[in-house]
């Protein structure tokens, strides 16, 4: 019997990917407005999309150049948000740190949210596959996903001048976050340290602008990383 | 605004930057994991990081000049409780743009 082919995983990966442009969609449309809200012109922010592609990272440090935030917060806040994605590296290297390395630096590139948690919820019931096949499903959700976060981000540049404010559109990027963090919400530890951020964040809220976010963020992280060895120990 | 200088060099720098830790371990380490202590801390920056951001965005938001919207506050309430009953981000943001959007038009 042969394996099936890179082929035929390609398309499985594709097709495992495809309800997330429902998401992402939507997510790099809004994108495109805000950042041009900002005052971002279209190069910038099609070079973010281009450049990052992390959704979450881009509207915090979109938001904070809109506030005129130190630059050193800008980005320890959008890298922090991004800090996620070593977990991702690591948790991947074991089914892809044994490919070429021009395929490792290609897939640590489309290493964003959807691609890793589609591909690694694959990975560990596929002990068989090569990691050839692996590679090749990790590059098929690529596929939907990637050219549509450039697209929407491009209409939404090009097109959110033409969308009034009653729209409430700046209330998009709170929502996603929590949106986005939500479904974490059902464990102790994670309860703990959102708790934890939230308060700090308020309560430093006059603090220059970003700074707080960064004390709140690490106390957060302090709190559901003591949280959890407390509940691990009880 | 920032200067367009400044502008993208926040963008080089989150490009390289973001790229240098998506690589990391898939690139240098390889096969090696991460220590247990950095694993458990890094668990939680998705949760401890981004409500930092939304909270002043929802209690103080920039549109309404800071004023406290009660429209906003429920809708954030709305994306919170859709998100973990239903653990859809999608479910999440869309009951957040229902709440902010029919509410805004009542209050």
């Amino acid at each position: 019997m042969t394996p099936p082919s890179l082929r035929h995983r390609y398309v499985q990966g594709a097709l495992a990917g495809l309800p997330f442009t429902i998401v992402v969609g939507p997510f790099a449309l809004i994108f495109g407005v805000l950042a041009t809200e900002a005052g971002l012109d279209l190069a910038q922010t099609m070079g973010m999309s281009l450049l990052v592609i992390a959704g979450a990272a881009q509207f915090a440090a979109v938001q904070l150049l809109d506030e005129a935030a130190p630059v050193w917060v800008i980005l320890a806040t959008a890298l922090a948000i991004n800090m996620r994605m070593a977990m991702y590296s690591a948790s991947m290297a074991p089914h892809l740190g044994r490919a070429p390395l021009w395929q490792r630096m290609a897939a640590a590139y489309f290493l964003f949210d959807q691609a890793y948690g589609v591909s690694i919820r694959r990975f560990d019931d596929a002990q068989e596959w090569s990691v050839a096949e692996k590679m090749a499903f990790f590059f098929g959700c690529v596929l939907p996903i990637c050219p549509l976060w450039y697209a929407g981000t491009y209409v939404g540049a090009v097109a959110g001048a033409a969308i009034p404010p009653e729209y409430a559109l700046d209330f998009a990027v709170p929502i996603t976050f929590l949106a986005l963090i939500a479904p974490y919400l059902r464990t102790l530890p994670h309860i703990a340290a959102a708790l934890v951020s939230v308060t700090l964040s308020l309560a430093l809220v006059s603090l220059p602008p970003g700074t707080g976010i960064i004390v709140a963020g690490v106390a957060g992280m302090l709190a559901g990383a003591l949280v959890e060895a407390w509940c691990d120990d009880a | 605004m920032m200067p367009d200088a400044v502008v993208w060099a926040v963008i080089l720098v989150l490009g390289v930057g973001t790229y240098l830790i998506r690589f990391s371990f898939l690139g240098i380490l390889g096969a090696r994991p991460l220590p247990f202590w950095a694993l458990r801390l890094l668990r939680y920056v998705p949760v401890a990081v981004m409500p930092a951001i939304a909270a002043p965005m929802v209690v103080w938001p920039e549109a309404t000049g800071g004023l406290v919207e009660p429209s906003r506050l429920l809708a954030a309430a709305a994306v919170i409780a859709v998100g973990v009953v239903t653990r859809s981000v999608l479910g999440a943001i869309f009951a957040g743009i229902v709440t902010v959007y029919t509410l805004g038009a009542v209050l």
